[in-house]
């Protein structure tokens, strides 16, 4: 039932907002998301007493012909991501209030929309509803780039959207196959979590196989993992900053969630058998996205680029199939979320006050605004993974992860730890510090909103980097039940 | 005490967070001293906990935080070691940190990022203690990678001169070449031992094959030589001479770039079982050793001198552990702190005094102006150069003596290492406080010796450079050498000296008059005949060329690593990604789009053939079900 209530408040929500007119519509849907965060967190509080308690699922019938059944619930997993959905959300309503945008009530009611879907995808225990919401979320994100992104938005939102929704539709025809195998003992088909498990479990290598491509291209898409990346950056780059956290803090997380959850359990042997080319591609992808990231002019683009690179290391570590590497992901699909959405709102902070995000355009902001660069410089140090920064637990243990699968392509894809270091430093020094440029830029304080925003996503990053148990409390004990039903 | 241990780091902490958020609000004299006082309030915990420590019969003792990583079978609490090793150290980074403090309240006085200074300079201290104190590997990594960080924030200090920010930006990233080999190693470990806790693994190092031991040892190894500044990664080592002058003696000479040694010592179980690996340490520390000795001929800034000393200072340290004399390194570690950290100082104090100037080509004739700076650096020289009964005479001898029964070839090197050295510091020392002063007028006016603040620290530490020695006193000499004893609980294979005391005295003996050669030699170049450095390359002879350019080590890198790949990032995102990958995914897009175009010409609005087609449709779906 508080599951349900999760995903049906940001909707009433949605519709309330695009009701309002004017300036009410922001902070109307900031209440929404506040209002969001809290329930979530006392899910949270439930969910730690009692994870089976009945109150936390849902389970009522759609389509009763077609199996279809209204099922949501929470695992140590789910309840992660719908935090980290619930917690981001308002940071990027926050993360707005510098900029004007047309149609107010329009922009927001999306994002809210958006939430819905999210919370949705990461609580479905329905093959069908899954995949519902795993569209809907496609359509609100696909209008914010298209209505408020930057330059040439129309291609490349229309790129981004007929590339990923490609993707979908193999994934349907994989979870359509898995549905005509359920049902094999009791005559009735379901597209209830556990029986497309089942299904997939007695299917032989070959089938398998076909079922581990079809699916896994969906979500390789969505994170995306090379080669399927291109549509990423132009879209990071043209979509408005609140649609670029939407996209790369949480969004992305429904393709690795969805390798966790709908994915490694319906396809063992093939995992087995393809596991180490996905791993291998997801490698190359995060060696080849740090050194594209090198060479970036603008920086929020280098963002996008060292995301690909990120969520590669997640990827090979969920693939990796073992303790450390899938607990790892998970962790580092928090600690990413967090961190670029901060790292965005820099590139957004950046293009607001100099006019700018040319890298090279920029210089000398250190002296004009000490503070600034303290928040940036602890960011960066999130980001390239310092221990004591939440970035730290994820790439350790998702290096450990993936270690134990081969030590040479750990060793690979470790090389993101020299990397990363190299282009994040290298734009921190061009764009903060020395003299400034020639050209002259001017860099006044803070906005309040975007202090305010960065400083949390720096508690954040220091908090969890410290103290990160309440995270591997609940990531810990969901990973090894998912582990143990691939044995 | 040593319950409370944890207070050791939590003082630098706390020092870090009142400069850090309430710095610029603060006096200087009491943001200098809140930073100062923490350092100090850790030295006396610190000292208790040694005393305590001393006179219990348990030398290991385990203080746990909290559980900081746990993922099923990997279990990493944040957990502290207090042991004859760690408590040793404790005492090194408070003590010279402590007077390194002081003096940086005098040196910093005039420097508008004072506040900053210190904060960064306590966070040092709280992750160099954290290095040292950490129960497991991933405690060590924390503070190795927050020094490294700390070192980056400390040498680009001054943030408005983008070459120092390079040279900041080079430290941190060579140091996570090294760190990626530290951290596959510490991977290593768990994967071979299901642990990564000292206890753990030192008691199960035994189990596994000599080949895993071999590749953690090199592993571990890897990330010393980023740390400790060995060939291939020692480049950043003088490049971080950008930073203030406290930092180079604090950061880059008595403590950070000690921490590979540490890291070995602590392992020293790994290096006692692999040869291979021990191997590499005595051969790369030896040749590290020479190396930079050379460079060090004929430098002429006043901190590079230095820095190519620590690095060969270093190099012989490791070439000590590579042989098996973990104690002797960790004594050469500890007289090489007293006496590398005065002569920093010292140039510290040069460098105030000349008004900024560091090239030693422009001093001369300073002893009778800035007399304190002069007779302790005076010391400090002596102390380096090896000569009885000075500290670092002892240190070196015990490590060249082991080296000697391992190796003698290896000792040959060695030796010309120590003679390099005797040379080149006594170059410096002749050429910046003999002869004429051969800088500006405006100099030679201004000339002044330093506040107290500076020349008190100077004082203490030349005191210790002096006597350091009977921490480790020979053991032919029937004196007890109270560091080998201090540090046997943690060496697990002891590798007592088997050389009859004939060898030692001769060795002994070899090794001074070798240094008095030198300094005799040095005498009569730089001061009888009044040899001054060259002023331009032209006038150079081909080697002295090759070695006044450092070997060309940092332009071979530029050619080999930097620029390849940058060429190689643009290659990957100018042809391969917008090119190629995506070149190809709008070529499905547009194939796509034509295909449309031609089927679109099947929706002809003829009902029949909709008909026609949807049975064959049907038929087709039909077969295909049976089919499957």
């Amino acid at each position: 039932m508080l599951t349900g209530l999760l995903i049906i408040l940001p909707l009433v929500a949605s519709l309330l907002v695009f009701l309002t007119k004017g300036g009410t519509a922001r902070t109307l849907a900031m209440a929404a998301a506040v209002a969001e965060f809290a329930l979530s967190v006392f899910v949270y509080f439930q969910f730690k007493t009692n994870p089976a308690a009945a109150n936390l699922s849902l389970n009522c019938t759609w389509v009763e012909s077609m199996g279809i059944k209204f099922a949501v619930g929470i695992d140590g997993i789910s309840m992660l991501l719908i935090l980290l959905t619930t917690f981001l959300v308002p940071l990027i309503i926050l993360s707005s209030y510098q900029n004007n945008y047309d149609k107010p009530n329009a922009f927001y009611s999306l994002i809210l929309l958006m939430q819905m879907a999210l919370v949705g995808v990461f609580a479905a225990n329905d093959g069908f509803l899954f995949y519902v919401f795993w569209e809907l979320a496609l359509i609100p994100i696909y209008f914010i780039c298209l209505l408020w992104g930057g330059e040439n938005r129309g291609m490349i939102t229309f790129k981004f959207f007929v590339y990923t929704l490609f993707g979908s539709l193999f994934m349907l025809i994989g979870l359509i196959y898995l549905y005509n195998h359920t049902g094999s003992v009791s005559g009735i088909k379901s597209w209830a979590i556990n029986d497309l498990y089942a299904a997939g479990k007695s299917l032989n290598i070959d089938q398998q196989s076909a079922v581990f491509w079809m699916i896994f291209l969906a979500f390789a898409i969505k994170m995306p993992i090379f080669p399927l990346h291109t549509w990423q950056p132009d879209t990071y780059v043209t979509a408005p900053t609140q649609g670029t956290m939407l996209l790369s803090g949480i969004m992305l997380k429904m393709g690795t969630f969805g390798v966790i959850k709908w994915l490694l359990p319906v396809a063992p042997l093939a995992l087995e058998k393809w596991g180490g080319t996905a791993i291998l591609l997801s490698s190359i992808g995060i060696v080849y996205a740090s050194c594209i990231a090198i060479v970036q002019k603008d920086y929020k683009r280098l963002i996008a680029y060292s995301s690909i690179a990120h969520v590669g290391l997640i990827s090979a570590g969920i693939l990796s199939a073992n303790q450390q590497g899938v607990q790892g992901a998970v962790i580092q699909m928090l600690s990413h979320g967090v961190n670029v959405v901060g790292l965005f709102l820099i590139a957004d902070i950046l293009l607001r006050h100099t006019g700018t995000r040319e890298i090279e355009k920029l210089g000398g902001i250190r002296n004009m605004n000490g503070q600034f660069s303290v928040l940036f410089l602890i960011i960066m140090l999130g980001s390239v993974a310092l221990p004591l920064t939440n970035g730290f637990i994820g790439e350790f243990l998702l290096i450990n992860g993936v270690y134990q699968y081969s030590a040479g392509v750990a060793a690979f894809a470790g090389l993101s730890v020299i990397l990363g270091a190299v282009y994040m430093l290298r734009s921190y020094q061009k764009i903060m510090l020395g003299e400034k440029p020639s050209s002259g830029i001017e860099f006044g304080s803070l906005a309040t909103s975007d202090k305010a925003v960065l400083i949390i996503v720096c508690i954040v990053i220091i908090a969890f980097g410290v103290y990160p148990k309440p995270l591997n409390d609940l990531a810990e004990p969901a990973v090894k039940t998912l582990l143990s039903t691939l044995k | 005490m040593i319950k409370l241990i944890a207070l050791v780091p939590l003082f630098p902490l706390i020092g870090f967070l009142i400069n850090g958020f309430f710095g610029k609000k603060l006096s200087k004299g009491l943001s200098g001293g809140i930073a100062s006082v923490s350092v100090l309030a850790s030295f006396i915990v610190a000292v208790l906990a040694f005393l305590e420590l001393e006179h219990s019969t348990n030398k290991s003792h385990v203080v746990e935080l909290f559980s900081w990583i746990s993922a099923d079978t990997l279990n990493i609490p944040f957990e502290f070691l207090y042991d004859p090793l760690s408590a040793w150290f404790l005492l090194i980074i408070t003590g010279i940190g402590f007077l390194i403090h002081i003096y940086s309240t005098g040196y910093m006085h005039d420097d508008a990022g004072f506040s900053r200074f210190f904060t960064y300079l306590n966070l040092f201290v709280f992750f160099m203690l954290l290095l040292v104190m950490g129960n497991n590997y991933l405690i060590m990594f924390v503070g190795w990678e927050g020094v490294g960080l700390c070192s980056y924030l400390l040498i680009g200090f001054w943030f408005k001169n983008q070459a120092y920010n390079d040279a900041a930006r080079k430290a941190f990233v060579m140091n996570r070449i090294g760190d990626l080999g530290f951290l596959l190693g510490i991977i290593l470990i768990f994967v071979s031992y299901g642990s990564i806790s000292y206890g753990d693994v030192f008691s199960r190092a035994g189990v596994s094959s000599n080949a895993v031991v071999t590749a953690i040892a090199l592993l571990l190894f890897i990330g010393a030589m980023g740390k400790s500044a060995q060939i291939p990664l020692y480049t950043w080592l003088p490049d971080a001479m950008a930073g203030p002058t406290p930092v180079s003696a604090l950061i880059h000479a008595a403590t950070m770039v000690t921490a590979g040694i540490y890291m070995i010592v602590r392992s020293n179980v790994f290096y006692s079982i692999s040869e291979v690996a021990s191997e590499t340490v005595a051969i790369v520390g030896v040749v590290t050793a020479i190396f930079a000795a050379t460079i060090g001929l004929l430098q002429n800034d006043i901190k590079k001198i230095l820095a190519y000393s620590t690095v060969s200072q270093l190099g012989l340290m490791f070439l000590g552990l590579g042989v098996g004399a973990f104690s002797s390194s960790v004594f050469h570690v500890t007289t090489h702190a007293f006496f590398k950290a005065l002569l920093f100082l010292g140039a510290g104090s040069v460098i105030h005094a000349m008004g900024g100037e560091q090239d030693i080509r422009k001093m001369g004739g300073l002893k009778g102006k800035i007399k304190i700076t002069y007779i302790t650096m005076l010391l400090g020289t002596i102390a380096i150069s090896g000569i009885p009964p000075f500290s670092g005479f002892f240190s070196k001898d015990e490590i060249l003596a082991h080296t000697y029964e391992h190796s003698k070839l290896l000792w040959v090197l060695g030796m010309i290492a120590s003679m390099l050295t005797a040379f080149y510091m006594f170059r410096m020392l002749f050429l910046t406080f003999f002869g004429k002063f051969r800088g500006t007028h405006e100099q030679e006016h201004h000339l002044h010796e330093s506040p107290s603040s500076m020349t008190i620290p100077l004082m203490v530490l030349a005191a210790l450079s002096v006597l350091g020695g009977a921490l480790g006193l020979p053991e032919f000499w029937h004196m007890p050498n109270w560091m080998s004893e201090h540090l046997s609980p943690i060496i697990l294979h002891k590798n007592p000296s088997a050389l009859d005391h004939t060898t030692e005295w001769t060795l002994m003996g070899l090794a001074v008059v070798a240094a008095g050669v030198v300094i005799y030699f040095a005498h009569a170049m730089f001061i009888t005949n009044g040899v001054l450095p060259l002023e331009n390359e032209e006038k150079m002879k081909p080697w002295q060329k090759l070695i006044y350019n450092k070997y060309y080590v940092d332009e071979f890198y530029d050619a080999v690593i930097r620029k390849p790949l940058d060429l190689i990032s643009t290659a990957f995102y100018k042809f391969l990604d917008l090119q190629v990958i995506d070149g190809l995914v709008n070529g499905v897009g547009s194939m796509v789009k034509g295909t449309g175009n031609v089927v679109r010409l099947l929706q002809s609005g003829n009902i029949g053939f909709y008909i026609v087609s949807m049975v064959l449709g049907v038929i087709l779906i039909l077969l295909f079900t049976f089919i499957i």
